[in-house]
């Protein structure tokens, strides 16, 4: 017993200081890229095909990363000779509608929006969510566990995984769907008691991400459920699911710290 | 005969037209000899042309074999009731391309798909297939039962369905079935190197994304025939133990929690975040995503960058120690842990387990010393063992491997914080047509086992991923014979296997 609470002293409290500040992000994050088209020369693709998610297309103002096909590899940064697409630290990313997921220089990126008021009102102080990995590679819900640990201890904020679709107030899916889940998915869904919600984790939950050409997989949540909201990455670190979850339950003021 | 068959080492090429194809008879026949003599079954597949092939290693000799057989129609007496080893293989051949292994004891899907070259399925199934509907062993009598768990389980986990037969609480057998998470990936990268390639190796298992991707990568390099440089093989050499370390800590944490022994549970959560944040130094991501390329790396560590990751090194070690010791003196978990989940070592050796259950099995299997590659021919890391093949074993196993992996990563971090930064490789030149490769890595699981041969254009004819769960799955089945059905969330975590890497 005093070897334990020894441990207990040296080993301190380590639970992030999230609410008060944002935590220190390694050198080489990826986080949300920032594009500069006026570096782009004329008619130059480089970007777009070096892209093997084929995430990069070309509107009026220059390119435009749909960050839910993005697996946020720096391919594209390495391919431009003009240094056109450049990763920010900015780990901010999830959105409420597939349509925001689009990155272009010339609209704000459209965070997501907090939960109408009824759903608000019910889940804004508890929310519990049954994961539900749904054919990915594991990597999603290796930083979706992480949250649930004393570093950065999910429970303060009122957030809990559950081990029963009912006792959910909705479901947090990772990975494509594939077809061999495809059941599994829909049953654990209709398990869900109403009102409920699907939040959709990693470049395969939203679009299919390295396996989108795959016909054994679906092209991700949005093919078998309503999805209220996107979080993207592969994997999306788990400061970026902490600050999707937030949002969504209105729990974040304008600069990433936890409100009220 | 078995002079025969030409020495292959890891990672090295060998044209096709030197593999020998021997009539399905001597074929057999050549695998059950070696296999008897100590070999062990490292991959058996088919390609869609009714040839089999089978990679054989000695570990002993850091040699590998490579033997082939072209059959006349699709079927051939199965190997599997002479080797166990060959059991899962023999099944996915069936799924895969409709070649019936005859005489196979319990022949039945892997991953619920139709074969792939449109070849006739040997279960007679439509186009509808319901993952998990096929044969299950059952037991009769009076008080037994049977309980089915899953693909959706309880927690943060992969899906998967298991079905116990039980006597009481006691557990006749578990069967488990798996290929949930199919998503396609060896037919994917049929074809390639495709610019997703790569991307999809890293994914083939997300927490052992390095052991993958270094696998993936040194099978590019053996068939252009490039050698890194030393300084590319130590970096990848960081990347694999500090993958290796983040993950036995998560896994010692989370055996300790399933014994509810707390404070390392809760220590250990946190601690293999600071592992996990170390990679991420390196290369941006937690969990090494793109460091790797293939001829060398995307994100060197640069002397100044290798000098900061030192002290985080040491104070994570630090952390690490206080926390996993306090379990080795808990008496109550120690009693749990020897208890549980027993795989003797003549068992393991017949299944052909490898990894960390191997090893705990007392059988001394590391591709890192067996068929040494990248920086551990001149840094060797000594095998951990253990004797009991219980749940204790695989504990301590995993515990000693963060020790000598740590002193690697000390070493290692210090030598390339005094030795320039390798410029940036060159595009890798076009693959060697018909040529063939056998790469292995020793991830943290066990060995990981990458095999391909190009066509005349140098593209992947096939493309083979083993996944050291692949092997291990069924070790897991038979730890669980006469245990509890409590004891299934320890066992199952002493093991902790892949679900995506087993489906693919």
């Amino acid at each position: 017993m005093i070897h334990i609470l020894l441990s207990r002293w040296r080993q301190g409290y380590r639970t992030l200081p999230y609410p008060k500040a944002l935590p220190a992000l390694p050198e080489r994050f990826r986080g949300r890229p920032e594009i500069h088209p006026e570096r782009c020369p004329e008619g130059c693709r480089v970007c777009a095909d070096a892209c093997a998610t084929e995430a990069i297309t070309f509107g009026a103002a220059g390119p435009r990363i749909d960050l839910g096909r993005c697996l946020f590899c720096p391919d594209c940064a390495e391919a431009c000779p003009e240094g056109a697409i450049e990763y920010t630290q900015e780990h901010r990313l999830a959105t409420r509608t597939r349509e925001d997921l689009n990155l272009d220089s010339a609209d704000e990126y459209r965070l997501a929006a907090v939960l109408d008021g009824e759903m608000k009102r019910l889940f804004g102080r508890s929310l519990k969510l049954r994961v539900v990995s749904a054919g990915g590679c594991n990597g999603c819900e290796v930083d979706v566990n992480v949250l649930g640990t004393l570093g950065w201890d999910l429970g303060r904020f009122g957030i809990q995984y559950v081990a029963s679709p009912r006792h959910a107030d909705g479901l947090l899916i990772c990975g494509p769907v594939t077809r061999n889940m495809e059941l599994a998915v829909r049953k654990t869904y209709d398990a869900v008691p109403h009102p409920k919600m699907v939040i959709a984790v990693g470049a395969c939950a939203i679009a299919g991400g390295p396996y989108f050409r795959q016909e054994e997989q679906l092209g991700g949540v949005a093919s078998v459920l309503p999805v209220d909201l996107f979080i993207p990455g592969c994997p999306p670190h788990p400061l970026t699911i902490l600050d999707g979850l937030l949002r969504l339950l209105g729990r974040l003021e304008a600069e990433g710290r936890v409100g009220a | 005969m078995s002079a025969e068959l030409p020495l292959l080492r890891n990672g090295q090429r060998l044209p096709l037209r030197e593999v020998p194809e021997l009539p399905i008879r001597e074929f057999r026949e050549a695998i059950l000899r070696r296999i008897h003599e100590g070999d062990r079954l490292a991959c058996l597949c088919a390609d869609f042309d009714l040839r089999l092939v089978a990679v054989l290693a000695e570990d002993a000799g850091q040699a590998l074999r490579v033997l082939s057989t072209k059959l006349d129609a699709p079927r051939y007496p199965a190997l599997t009731p002479d080797c166990p080893q060959a059991h899962l293989f023999e099944r996915e051949i069936a799924e895969q391309t409709g070649i019936v292994p005859e005489g196979h004891p319990w022949l039945k899907p892997v991953r619920f798909h139709l074969p792939w070259n449109g070849a006739s399925d040997p279960w007679q199934r439509d186009g509808a297939l319901v993952p998990g509907v096929m044969d299950f062993f059952r037991v009769e009598g009076e008080e037994v039962h049977e309980v089915a768990v899953g693909p959706v389980h309880a927690g943060v986990i992969e899906p998967g369905h298991f079905r116990f037969q039980c006597h009481g609480e006691r557990v006749f057998h578990l069967e488990i079935a798996l290929g949930y998470q199919h998503r396609g990936v060896e037919k994917a990268l049929l074809g390639g190197p495709h610019p997703l390639s790569l991307k999809q190796a890293e994914t083939a298992c997300g927490d052992s994304s390095i052991a993958h991707a270094w696998a993936y990568c040194r099978l590019l390099e053996g068939l252009a025939d490039v050698q890194v440089p030393a300084r590319v093989d130590l970096v990848r050499g960081v990347a694999l133990e500090l993958e290796r370390v983040a993950n036995h800590v998560g896994d010692l944490g989370a055996l300790s929690g399933d014994v509810g022994f707390l404070p390392t549970a809760s220590f250990c959560g946190r601690i293999r975040g600071d592992w996990l944040n170390l990679s991420a130094e390196g290369c941006g991501s937690r969990l090494g995503r793109d460091w790797l390329r293939p001829g060398g790396l995307r994100q060197e560590l640069e002397p100044a960058l290798a000098a900061r990751m030192r002290p985080r090194l040491e104070h994570a070690w630090a952390d690490t120690k206080d926390a996993v010791e306090l379990l080795w003196g808990a008496a109550s978990v120690m009693i749990r842990f020897e208890a549980a989940g027993r795989v003797d070592p003549d068992r393991a050796r017949e299944i052909g387990l490898v990894g960390v259950p191997a090893r705990a099995s007392g059988l001394g299997r590391d591709v890192r010393h067996d068929h040494p590659f990248g920086p551990y021919g001149t840094r060797p890391i000594p095998v951990a063992q253990a004797e009991s093949g219980n749940v204790h074993s695989r504990a301590w196993v995993r515990w000693v491997e963060v020790g000598e992996s740590t002193r690697f990563l000390s070493t290692a971090l210090a030598s390339l914080a005094e030795s320039e930064a390798a410029p940036k490789a060159a595009p890798l030149p076009p693959l060697a047509p018909e040529h063939l490769c056998v790469s292995l890595t020793e991830g943290w699981r066990g060995e990981v086992l990458h095999l391909a041969w190009t066509d005349a254009q140098g593209r992947f004819a096939r493309y083979k991923i083993v996944d050291p769960s692949f092997h291990n799955w069924f070790g897991l089945a038979l730890a669980l014979r006469g245990e509890q059905v409590s004891d299934f969330p320890l066992c199952n975590k002493s093991f902790n296997l892949s679900y995506c890497g087993h489906d693919l």
